[in-house]
């Protein structure tokens, strides 16, 4: 019988197989990790929620299924999650990481949620977030930050840095994410974690609760790439609830890993971004972003250089269709409904409460980003704005499309740098959006990229991300390349870059 | 505040159409009649318990999203066709931003600048001339919630001590069809707007994509006007005047408005551009509470929809759906009942079309269903005050009353009775008849005791008509009518009368 | 269109709280009016390169007829439905009062 300790460190993809083999249980796994939750959350703060009974009488019906001679209902049956607190599950508590929704309990359950729970995949709880998924730091949470287990005084990236730091803490095998201009992405690379963002539509975004439509993907995250590809498989899919979503066959990640793990990269073009890197990136990333090449280069892919030189107005086109489409998508936060309610009285008009509630109920940054996407929309100005941002999107497909021409998939440092001190640029919001530089391009193209660890920077000994970007709906080559270099990876330093993060004090 | 009363005179009608020519554009939202809402599957039902049609999406919970009634879209473009408008070969919906509460995502899933039909026309009958009122667009939107507001001084929403949400209507399809500028129609323009909406009406109703039921908000129309100095080129000032839900009221609606709006331009004062309601009581229009803000409603495509592509072939496959169209129908009703043009008019002007026809359908002759419904009733409906249709007496019921009479079994005065009675919610005709006693005395032994003693009264009468003065057999029945109070068939009496006193009339 | 709009002044910033329906206080009106101000100006290097002729993109995978058909499906229960209304009477939403428009 394996001790807790020993389930916390297993891949999701041994846990399930340890449950189907009666090894264990998925009430033992459960257990486990919501005794390291209890052991470790005080210190990291991954978790808004805990949903420890609801977890254990999830995993107990596994186990009596599997007793009763049912067949295992996914390859990951039995296996625990964190669930970004940004997607409903009906009857458990979902804030967004705002004030405005404390305390709301959806009557109904995502689209996701729906395929986690059919896969028998047990929900641990909902994880820390920034408000709305407006960061890239989990410190505009309105429950306060979530600390990078890797230096307890550094941010864990974000929007989704309670889902990285529940993986990077052995709290969680799985995670659920979503990005929007690398929410996903960059919370991954700081924390040495790996997490996907698939083709805008492969993901149902039904119950998520929505920060920019157009950009808006849920994703997978883990610890590995298989772990990766094997809850990809889980939630992608079409959804006739979403209108946007792609009504098309799920592409074969898992069986891409298997092929990744037992090839070489001979015969693949990969695109180094000369846009994505130099100036405003930390020297470590560079440095470790300049070892991935040469370890690709050594597993025998072809590397070529790509010029994407509107990449240069991403950033502006982003903070500009994303604030204009959540001013929106956050107007329904009106404390009529549902939710917080601020000022009511017999006196008080509901415009007046609407406006007390939405002042006092949203944070400093979704306030902001609510006044600059009503600006950018308001007449007169929507060309030059919002219009125009649409249309550097088409520029920047077009970059993209001519890159792919000649590469199979490209490289990039997923973020410019390592874990920065909790509270280091919360008064700068510019110097906050920098962050996102290398994964926004691929969110105004919709197209799928990953970032999984390359290693730790030798000038701030922090994990590093490489963000591997694949052709719209090209993910089975982007998890290929992936898998190979883990592979590699693994076979030169014994292990996974996560397996190397200090451990964490214990609450006894 | 819109409580507060207006002060001013109103100008004679005819005198403000002297000085000023009436522009008007008309909008009028309707209801579709799918089964489902808009965006959700919810049922669009009318009166069900207040929050028991509402879902996730219809009630804007956090991470819902909108997904578009298939049928909606067909509805919307058989409308576009119907009236003679393009079909688009590709639009969007776009959101509407601004907060109300009966609308729960604080923004209403509209179309903005793509509709889905545009560029048509109506032609409408008014006084025999054939106005084609033009058709801007018709696109696709959603209803809002109703609410209720209750304390308050007056009662009403400026008093209100605090609102009642009920979202059961939130996100039932809506079509909203606008009109071009209708200039040059002079004193007719309040005629032409009944007109226009009334024939929109029956276009729907034929389409059988609403049930365009005004009393109860499917079929809503907002009437907007303006003046301009007789014969100047330049518009006026625009006024919107909404919720006006009867026909009738629309012909108020903007006759109140050229009287309105002439008194303050013919004073020198100006018109303010306002959303005005109409108030059905008195007949008049008063302002809304003015925004202390210009709306910006931050229009975008809506980005959890995808753009409608209507494909050429789907388009020409509702067309062929297309059922026979009011005015295609009209002829051939009025090649059925042997009409004349004038006739068919009069008959199209009373809105009395859909009534004969349902009367005859349901049993009685054209010529009965038309008597009744453009002179007998046509006046109870002046008198009232109110439009045929809103009389409360259903084309089975008249046309119930009409077999009676052709089966002798009452006479023109009587019927006119019993047509009182079920006008007066006394019930079906059978029951007003029994209630009454209101049938014809056709039981000959107590007619002759009548007719034996109007001879006895009027001996000299009698001699008359022995020696061959038949006429004079007029007296008699006279008499025996008056007995009888008006029961009795006077053909019946007559033959009585020769009877008895053994003449043979011819 | 390439032409960019004035910058934001105190007023502007005011009326778009009101517009989006934001209380917000004077501090916070005087911090937005900076940032925001200097947010618009890198932002606004989008219009240099929108020529008239590059059409915009709206989704990554052009999609367009996406539909449902028009069949009842279940909703919420009245009961789950209110469950989450700050305020609640008669089975409807109660809310203060609403000014405007009848
Ligand atoms: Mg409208
Ligand atoms: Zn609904």
């Amino acid at each position: 019988m394996s001790s807790s300790t020993d389930l916390t460190r297993m891949t999701a993809a041994g846990l399930a197989t340890a449950i189907a083999a009666g090894d264990t249980t998925a009430v033992e796994v459960t257990k486990a990790h919501l005794d390291r939750i209890a052991a470790v959350d005080g210190d990291v703060h991954a978790f808004l929620h805990v949903s420890a009974d609801r977890a254990l009488a999830q995993a107990a019906s596994i186990d009596k299924s599997r007793a009763d001679g049912n067949p295992a209902r996914s390859p990951l049956s039995g296996v625990p999650l964190a669930l970004k607190d940004i997607l409903v599950q009906e009857g458990v508590p979902t804030t967004a990481g705002s004030k405005i929704l404390e305390g709301w309990l959806p009557p109904y359950d995502a689209t996701v949620t729906k395929r986690l729970l059919d896969a028998e995949i047990v929900i641990l709880g909902k994880t820390n977030l920034d408000e709305f998924a407006m960061g890239s730091s989990t410190e505009n949470s309105a429950y306060g930050p979530t600390r990078n287990p890797w230096d307890l005084s550094k941010i864990p990236g974000g929007s989704g840095g309670g889902s990285a730091a529940a993986l990077a803490a052995f709290e969680a095998p799985l995670a659920i994410g979503t990005d929007t201009g690398g929410s996903i992405r960059q919370p991954a690379s700081v924390t040495g974690t790996v997490g996907a963002k698939p083709t805008y539509g492969g993901v149902s975004r039904y119950g998520v609760i929505a920060l920019a439509s157009s950009l808006d993907q849920v994703g997978p995250c883990a610890r590995t790439v298989m772990d990766t590809a094997l809850l990809h498989e889980v939630i992608a899919g079409h959804d006739p609830r979403e209108s946007t979503s792609i009504p098309q066959p799920v592409p074969q990640v898992v069986a891409a890993v298997k092929r990744g793990q037992s090839e070489d990269l001979s015969g693949i073009r990969i695109g180094v971004v000369k846009q994505l890197g130099g100036k405003g990136y930390q020297s470590g990333v560079l440095e470790s972003f300049d070892s991935a090449v040469a370890s690709l280069t050594a597993l025998g892919a072809e590397i070529v250089e790509v010029d994407c030189p509107h990449f240069e107005y991403a950033l502006a086109a982003y903070y500009l269709i994303l604030p204009s489409e959540c001013s929106s998508n956050l107007a329904r936060f009106d404390a009529m409904r549902y939710g917080l309610r601020v000022g009511d009285s017999s006196a008080a008009s509901a415009e007046e409460v609407m406006m007390l509630t939405r002042g006092q109920g949203l944070g400093a940054e979704v306030k902001r980003r609510i006044i600059l996407g009503a600006y950018a929309l308001s007449a007169g100005y929507y060309d030059a704005y919002y219009g125009s941002a649409q249309k550097v999107r088409t520029l920047i497909r077009q970059d993209f499309e001519k890159a792919y021409s000649t590469a199979d998939v490209l490289i990039s440092p997923a973020s410019p740098v390592t874990a920065f001190a909790i509270g280091e640029k919360v008064d700068d919001p510019m110097a906050m959006y920098l962050n996102d530089l290398a994964t926004i391009p691929g969110s105004l193209a919709g197209i799928p990229a990953m970032s999984l660890p390359s290693g730790l920077a030798s000038d701030t000994g922090l994990p590093v991300g490489l963000q591997i970007m694949g052709p719209t709906l090209g993910e089975e080559a982007m998890y290929r390349v992936a898998a190979t270099f883990e592979a590699d990876y693994v076979s030169r330093h014994g292990g996974i870059v996560a397996d190397f993060a200090p451990e964490l004090e214990l609450v006894k | 505040m819109s409580h507060v009363m207006e002060m001013f005179d109103l100008m004679d009608y005819d005198k403000a159409i002297e000085m000023f020519d009436p522009v008007m554009g008309l909008e009028v939202h309707v209801e579709l009649g799918t089964a489902t809402k808009m965006f959700c599957g919810c049922p669009t039902v009318f009166g069900g318990e207040p929050n028991t049609h509402v879902c996730p999406v219809c009630l804007a919970l956090p991470g819902a999203m909108p997904a578009v009634n298939r049928l909606a879209v067909e509805y919307a473009i058989k409308i576009g066709l119907a009236l003679n408008c393009k079909i688009a070969p590709w639009c969007r919906f776009a959101r509407k931003n601004y907060f109300y509460p009966d609308m729960p995502k604080n923004f209403q899933t509209s179309q903005y600048d793509e509709p889905i039909a545009f560029d048509g026309y109506l032609d409408v009958d008014v006084d025999g001339e054939t106005v084609r009122v033009e058709i801007e667009r018709a696109h696709m939107e959603e209803d809002t919630g109703k609410s209720l507001h209750v304390g308050g001084a007056t009662g009403r929403i400026h008093g209100a001590d605090y609102s009642l949400l009920d979202y059961n209507r939130a996100g039932v399809p809506l079509v909203e069809i606008v009109t071009k500028p209708i200039f040059g129609t002079k004193a007719s323009a309040p005629a032409v707007a009944r007109a226009y909406v009334a024939a929109l009406r029956d276009l729907l109703r034929a389409l059988g994509v609403s049930d365009v039921r005004m009393d109860q908000g499917s079929l809503r129309c907002d009437v907007n006007l303006s003046l301009t100095p007789a014969g100047s080129p330049v518009l006026g000032t625009r006024t919107e005047t909404k919720n006006v839900n009867s026909l009738r009221s629309v012909e108020r609606a903007a006759r109140y408005e050229v009287s309105r709006q002439g008194a303050i331009l013919a004073a020198g004062g100006t018109i303010k551009q306002e959303t005005r309601h109409f108030e059905e009581a008195s007949g008049t229009t008063r302002p809304g509470r003015s925004k202390e803000t210009a709306e910006d409603y931050r229009y975008f495509p809506e980005p959890d929809l995808v753009p409608i592509a209507p494909d050429p072939a789907w388009v020409e496959e509702l067309r062929a759906t297309l059922p026979e169209l009011p005015w295609v129908r009209r002829d051939r009703l009025q090649a059925d009942w042997g009409l004349t043009d004038l006739e068919m008019r009069d008959l199209v002007a009373a809105e009395a079309v859909e009534l004969v026809a349902a009367t005859v359908a349901a049993g009685a002759s054209p010529a009965e269903a038309r008597s009744w419904w453009s002179a007998y009733l046509g006046q109870k409906a002046n008198v009232a005050g109110v439009s045929l249709e809103e009389l409360p007496i259903t084309p089975t019921q008249v046309a119930q009353v009409a077999a009676l009479v052709s089966s002798g079994d009452l006479n023109a005065k009587l019927a006119r009775q019993v047509i009182d009675g079920v006008l007066a919610g006394e019930g079906e005709p059978a029951d007003v008849v029994k209630s009454h006693g209101l049938a014809v005395v056709s039981d000959d032994s107590a007619l002759q005791k009548a007719v034996d003693d109007a001879l006895a009264a009027q001996p000299d009468v009698a001699e008359r008509i022995r020696s061959g003065k038949v006429q004079a057999v007029g007296a008699v029945v006279g008499a025996v009518m008056k007995a009888t109070k008006g029961q009795a068939d006077a053909g019946r009496v007559r033959e009585l009368v020769f009877q008895t006193l053994g003449v043979d009339p011819a | 269109m390439s032409s960019t709009p004035p910058a934001l002044t105190r007023e502007d910033v005011a009326h778009l709280a009101y517009l989006t329906r934001l209380q917000l206080t004077d501090t916070e009106l005087d911090t937005y009016v900076g940032q925001l101000s200097v947010i618009l100006d890198s932002v606004a290097t989008v219009s240099r390169v929108a020529g008239p002729d590059i059409a915009p993109t709206t989704h990554a995978v052009p999609l367009t007829n996406v539909f449902r058909e028009d069949v009842i499906v279940p909703g919420l229960e009245h009961n789950a439905a209110m469950a989450g209304a700050p305020a609640v009477q008669d089975g409807r939403f109660r809310v203060p009062q609403i000014l405007g428009e009848e």
